[in-house]
């Protein structure tokens, strides 16, 4: 990733910044947020804050590592959030047969919703945003029809609410299966073929094609490995709350995704993408909110930064015109 | 420069009580069938129907509820259907203007809220300081987008992404999360929400006469084929010499200005301006502009179309209601499988047209 930023020529002087890469920004823009605030808020950079820092960033990373793959191919995923309620939902009515039954449901039923999405997108060529966004509507009203007709159901397993709020020595389980799944996301974008294929899927469709890419399974695996993370988070979320709420589990999860994945240096239009970049921006995110929340500012005022950092990381990034 | 882009019933459409159209039905049917041996009258025939689709789908889902429901042809129920559909048709108008640009606006809803609690603030002031202020702030945050998207050269969908968390985020923080009331001072806002005029419901007069005017310009003055170009070629329209940047800031800004307008009448009609207003709007909008059959990727449709995808929503939600026992999550579902269908027979359509053409 950084590879393809060098190649890139640039002037010598200005911009010091991208010399890091595309995640330069968001990279110093984390630092500096992570200074600032083991200096002026308390209690910030204590161990107990460092683990509540990350077990809130798992779910908007699982989500966001799934993102990251459809962006660089040049689409979006929209229907991430409403996923994450119908993965929840399955759980929650199946959690009576066993969790050998219950988890692999949940998560085929978030992959069937991502392979509804890249038949779409790949082989009737409507755009993605289209697509995702119908699902996002329908998916949500699925969700609640499973969910027993917008019952709040809660769940009372054990072993499945392990998945939220157990340890495994010092590790919270959450936090283990969100960086399993990055250092897994990151052989696969890097080290093997099909991440070359996501690549070149979002950077050039019509040279893929012609270079022997299979462009439409590509497309059509990326999103259905998006709809499998977000089942995933879906899940971690039902946990946490030990219990399935349709109306609330993934709520805006697509903007937030969407937001660490473009701060971290991955381009809307596809053909770049750093998997670093969008845990830095995720970390960003989350870092923004949590030390708000410590200082007292009231949540809308985050909302308000949230929005800055946006634009200014998308702007020191924007590719310049040829 | 010229596009044939104004897609069916253009803007009285929406005076006009759409139970009443009295077209034959074989009509719209007789539109896809293929002929053999004609492929050039089966393009026209296809892009016919990508063009007219939505037209044809308003009328069967009317007919289909005059005859269903009792209660559906009733001037009271379509009054209704049409009143409750205003704001989002004028959110919606301001839509399509923007998408033909080729470019989104996400921030609607937030924008829709931040105008409405601004109309409420300042309705002490009286009506006319209170709509020009809902006005000016949607107008404002509309034309930020504008100069971000053209000057600071960021996409459209990651400045109007940003813009709505944070017109969210400053609509939730200067109210503390309260909803502000309309003082009474200001008589026009509420008549503007609540009114009614020979009958017809204030809103949907204001709607009417918005996607009249919307109408006129995008056909009949330079800007609006200006918005035309600098949707269907940007590069090939800023080389001939067009100034696209003001292009774009001023349909941001009419956007903003229209989402504002929206909020105005939410607030009149609620009796206060809420921080929560609009909230997912965006995505109605969008979902009404496409299956009216205006395309994403800019410079082609019309507001014409968005009246009808308006329409057809609304209807839809309309039946469902006087079905009654489709539950709410039903409904989300059939909507967002109705969308579905409605855009893959559009873009098989669309390819269809362009490869005959």
């Amino acid at each position: 990733m950084s590879a393809t930023a060098a190649a890139r020529p640039r002037p010598a002087i200005g911009r010091w910044w991208s010399a890091l890469g595309p995640t330069g920004g968001a990279l110093v823009a984390l630092i500096v947020l992570v200074a600032a605030n083991s200096i002026f808020t308390p209690n910030f950079a204590t161990a107990g804050n460092f683990w509540n820092v990350l077990l809130q960033l798992s779910v908007t990373l699982l989500v966001s590592v799934g993102m990251t793959f459809v962006i660089a191919t040049g689409g979006v995923d929209l229907a991430v959030g409403s996923v994450m309620a119908i993965s929840a939902a399955v759980a929650a009515v199946t959690v009576d047969q066993g969790l050998w039954i219950a988890i692999p449901l949940a998560l085929a039923a978030g992959m069937a919703v991502g392979l509804l999405n890249g038949a779409f997108v790949s082989y009737f060529k409507v755009q993605a945003i289209v697509v995702t966004l119908a699902t996002l509507l329908a998916g949500r009203g699925m969700a609640q029809v499973i969910n027993r007709d917008g019952a709040l159901l809660t769940i009372e397993d054990p072993g499945f609410l392990a998945l939220g709020r157990g340890h495994v020595g010092p590790l919270p389980v959450q936090v283990l299966i969100a960086a399993v799944v990055v250092a897994l996301a990151v052989f696969l974008l890097r080290s093997t073929p099909f991440g070359r294929y996501v690549l070149a899927a979002g950077g050039n469709p019509a040279a893929a094609r012609l270079a022997g890419v299979p462009v439409n399974r590509t497309v059509v695996s990326v999103y259905v490995l998006s709809g499998l993370l977000a089942g995933m988070a879906g899940l971690i979320e039902a946990s946490r709350l030990g219990a399935s709420a349709a109306a609330k589990i993934g709520q805006g999860a697509e903007l937030d995704a969407i937001a660490a994945v473009v701060v971290g240096g991955t381009l809307l239009s596809g053909g770049r993408a750093t998997l670093l970049g969008t845990v830095v921006g995720a970390l960003i995110m989350q870092v923004i909110a949590t030390s708000f929340n410590m200082l007292l500012i009231p949540y809308s005022w985050s909302l308000a930064f949230k929005a800055l950092i946006i634009l200014v990381a998308v702007y020191l990034q924007r590719p310049r015109r040829v | 420069m010229e596009h044939q882009g104004q897609i069916g019933g253009s803007g009285p459409a929406l005076a006009v009580p759409p139970g009443a159209a009295g077209t034959p039905p074989t009509h719209g049917a007789g539109g896809g069938v293929p002929v053999p041996r004609a492929p050039a009258f089966r393009s026209k025939a296809a892009s016919m129907l990508q063009r007219q689709g939505a037209v044809v789908a308003l009328i069967i889902v009317c007919i289909f509820g005059a005859i269903r429901y009792e209660p559906f042809a009733t001037p009271e129920n379509l009054l209704n259907v049409l009143r409750q559909n205003s704001m989002l048709g004028l959110v919606a108008l301001g839509m399509t203007m923007v998408i033909l640009t080729g470019g989104i606006d996400l921030s609607v809803g937030s924008v829709l809220a931040v105008a409405g609690i601004t109309t409420a603030w300042l309705s002490p002031q009286g009506t006319a300081v209170a709509l020009l202020g809902g006005l000016a702030a949607g107008a404002v945050l509309g034309a930020l987008n504008g100069v971000l998207i053209t000057r600071a050269g960021i996409q459209p969908f990651i400045v109007t992404l940003a813009m709505m968390i944070a017109a969210r985020g400053a609509a939730l923080g200067a109210t503390d999360e309260n909803s502000v009331h309309v003082d009474r001072a200001a008589k026009g806002i509420m008549w503007l929400g609540r009114g009614k005029v020979v009958g017809i419901p204030v809103p949907v007069l204001l709607a009417a006469l918005a996607f009249l005017a919307g109408w006129v310009v995008l056909r009949y003055t330079r800007f609006g084929r200006y918005v035309y170009a600098a949707g269907d070629h940007q590069d090939a329209a800023r080389l001939l010499g067009l100034k696209v940047d003001r292009v774009l800031i001023a349909t941001y800004a009419i956007s903003g200005a229209l989402a504002g307008l929206a909020g105005i009448v939410l607030a009149g009609r609620l009796g206060a301006g809420q921080p929560v207003a609009g909230n997912g709007w965006e995505l109605d909008a969008i979902a009404a502009v496409v299956v009216g059959g205006t395309l994403l990727s800019g410079g082609q449709g019309g507001v014409g179309a968005t009246v009808v995808g308006v329409l057809l929503l609304g209807i839809i939600f309309n039946l469902f209601n006087l079905e009654g026992t489709i539950t709410p999550w039903w409904q989300g579902v059939l909507r967002g499988i109705f969308l579905l269908g409605v855009v893959v027979v559009q873009s098989r359509l669309q390819r269809r047209a362009a490869k005959a053409a």
